[in-house]
């Protein structure tokens, strides 16, 4: 971890106009669990929907994407990238110190609002909230290491990052079941279903994927994807800008 | 000899140049060609629009993205059409408006794919001077990448539907009743591709950094989506049925969806209610012009000062 390299991530990802997409979508998930609670008053299993489809759904990960490819997409894009790269400073402390603060700003505009928005809509007893809030985090957890990965890969990362995390999870999940298997959605909430125990199945919060396979998918997919990154950024090569 | 003049020698007094507009002669040979003008000038920016989102005249790697999001939008006519073989049915199981709803996600993404390049690169590399400086205006350029995004949306959108035809006259469906829907098909590709275009530039020209620019607008317009559907869920939950019947509009794929469902009297993409009668095509009809002229005079404000960063 290198303070100087986190205070300038942290800097140009809360730059005047990303900061104001990552406060609008949370401000978005909150305000409509308000309206949410105003029409089922305040029953868990009609806050799942929400949570589940937008906020785990298209939020978390869009949030994800954001702030993934906003920590080192944006540098690499126009090539400022290289006077990071060329202070004595290991590529890999430079990547690290990148994906901490990317899961930092996750946990606070993605997970918490996604927390915040259960306990608007309706829970019982923090329940809920502690069964979703999990998964969000575990989730977080791996889509921000493979979106940075793919900035570090290709210039193309947003485009890539919303086909799978969109396409391949949402739609393709919807038709073909074994998609729903190779799904960091799933796998995260394999992990909230346990924690939620008995409430999980009336509440339909619940996973294709068995916990044991669901943990060690998500290890090993954020594991790679921090190798990856790192390795890929230690071979860098910077292409013009077109 | 007589024609060149010698290097550094002042302008002869009585010829202000062609046009009147040399500021300083520097000596070298005038253009004394023809000029061809605004006109041209808008010409070959729309051309130079629709060829850069095909990717043609860019590196290889700006022609993967276009190009793999077009095979995906182009694949599922194929499928359709077989199906019908298949199962011998006497309609295509998915209209011909209903297309583009159904794959809104994958048209999203080559709108967000497209509309940055449009004009994130001029902001964001300070040429915008350069251009207004030639006899074309603000409102000209903003028209020509209007016109370009809008077209180059509908070839992709308009081909699919054609593809989609194609499958349903080998599948001997009947003939009048698919060339009345592709019509129809290709107008509501039309109108669609031009909203579309227009949200997406708006979007574009305020973020001047490329991957911000893709990510700003497939989050517009997936999140609106999503909240559009919840909303009316919630409204007919509590009852409000007229209020349920307009809020899909908040989706711009409804919204032409609703539009095509009034006007052409086709059946609504999966099953959703719009708003009812004249009144509320006319409401949906001033909707959509209040979104496209607003995105415009909000473009042609946006270039103002030489739309500086």
């Amino acid at each position: 971890m290198n303070p100087v390299v986190m205070s300038l991530t942290l800097r140009g990802l809360l730059g005047r106009r990303r900061s104001v997409l990552l406060v609008l979508l949370p401000l978005l998930l909150v305000g409509l669990a308000g309206l949410v609670r105003w029409a089922s008053g305040a029953d868990p299993a009609q806050t799942v929907p929400l949570v589940d489809g937008l906020g785990l759904g298209t939020l978390l990960p869009l949030t994800c994407l954001l702030i993934g490819t906003g920590v080192i997409g944006s540098e690499i894009d126009d090539g400022s990238i290289v006077y990071l790269l060329a202070k004595p400073v290991a590529r890999r402390t430079i990547l690290l110190s990148k994906l901490v603060v990317a899961w930092g700003a996750a946990l606070v505009f993605a997970v918490l609002p996604t927390v915040l928005a259960v306990e608007v809509a309706g829970d019982e007893g923090a329940r809920l909230a502690l069964g979703v809030g999990v998964t969000a985090a575990l989730a977080a957890l791996a889509y921000v290491a493979i979106f940075v990965a793919l900035s570090v890969v290709t210039r193309n990362a947003v485009i890539l990052g919303l086909l799978y995390a969109l396409l391949w999870e949402s739609v393709l999940g919807g038709y073909v079941p074994g998609v729903r298997d190779v799904s960091v959605r799933q796998w995260a909430l394999a992990a909230g279903e346990r924690t939620l125990g008995g409430d999980a199945g009336p509440w339909g919060v619940t996973s294709d994927v068995a916990l044991p396979a669901a943990l060690v998918l998500l290890g090993v997919v954020t594991v790679g994807a921090v190798v990856l990154g790192v390795r890929r950024l230690q071979t860098l090569r910077l292409t013009p800008a077109e | 000899m007589s024609g060149v003049e010698p290097i550094g020698a002042p302008v002869p007094p009585g010829d202000p140049g062609p046009a009147g507009d040399v500021i300083h002669d520097l000596g070298f040979r005038h253009y004394d060609g023809p000029r061809l003008g605004r006109g041209w000038v808008v010409r070959s920016l729309l051309v130079e629009t629709v060829r850069g989102v095909f990717g043609l005249g860019r590196p290889a790697r700006s022609k993967i993205m276009p190009w793999v999001l077009i095979g995906i939008l182009l694949a599922p006519p194929l499928v359709l059409a077989l199906s019908v073989l298949l199962t011998r049915s006497r309609e295509l199981p998915l209209s011909y408006t209903a297309y583009p709803v159904a794959m809104q996600l994958v048209v999203t993404l080559f709108v967000a794919g497209a509309a940055p390049y449009c004009v994130s690169r001029d902001l964001r590399h300070g040429v915008m001077p350069l251009y207004l400086s030639r006899p074309m205006t603000r409102a000209d350029y903003v028209l020509a990448k209007v016109a370009g995004l809008s077209l180059a949306l509908f070839a992709v959108l308009a081909s699919a539907e054609t593809l989609l035809l194609v499958g349903a006259l080998l599948a001997k469906l009947p003939v009048g009743d698919q060339l009345g829907g592709w019509a129809g098909g290709l107008v509501t590709a039309a109108v669609l591709s031009v909203l579309l275009a227009v949200i997406g530039l708006v979007v574009a020209a305020v973020t001047p950094r490329r991957g911000l620019g893709v990510a700003a607008i497939i989050t517009g317009l997936v999140v609106i989506t999503g909240v559009a559907q919840l909303l009316t869920a919630i409204a007919s939950e509590r009852g409000y049925d007229a209020l349920a019947s307009y809020l899909p509009v908040l989706d711009p794929y409804r919204l032409v969806d609703a539009l095509a469902v009034r006007v052409l009297g086709v059946g609504a993409a999966d099953g959703m209610t719009y708003p009812a009668g004249v009144g509320g095509a006319l409401v949906l009809a001033a909707i959509l012009a209040a979104v496209v002229a607003g995105g415009l005079a909000l473009l042609v404000r946006r270039y103002r000062k030489g739309g500086g960063l």
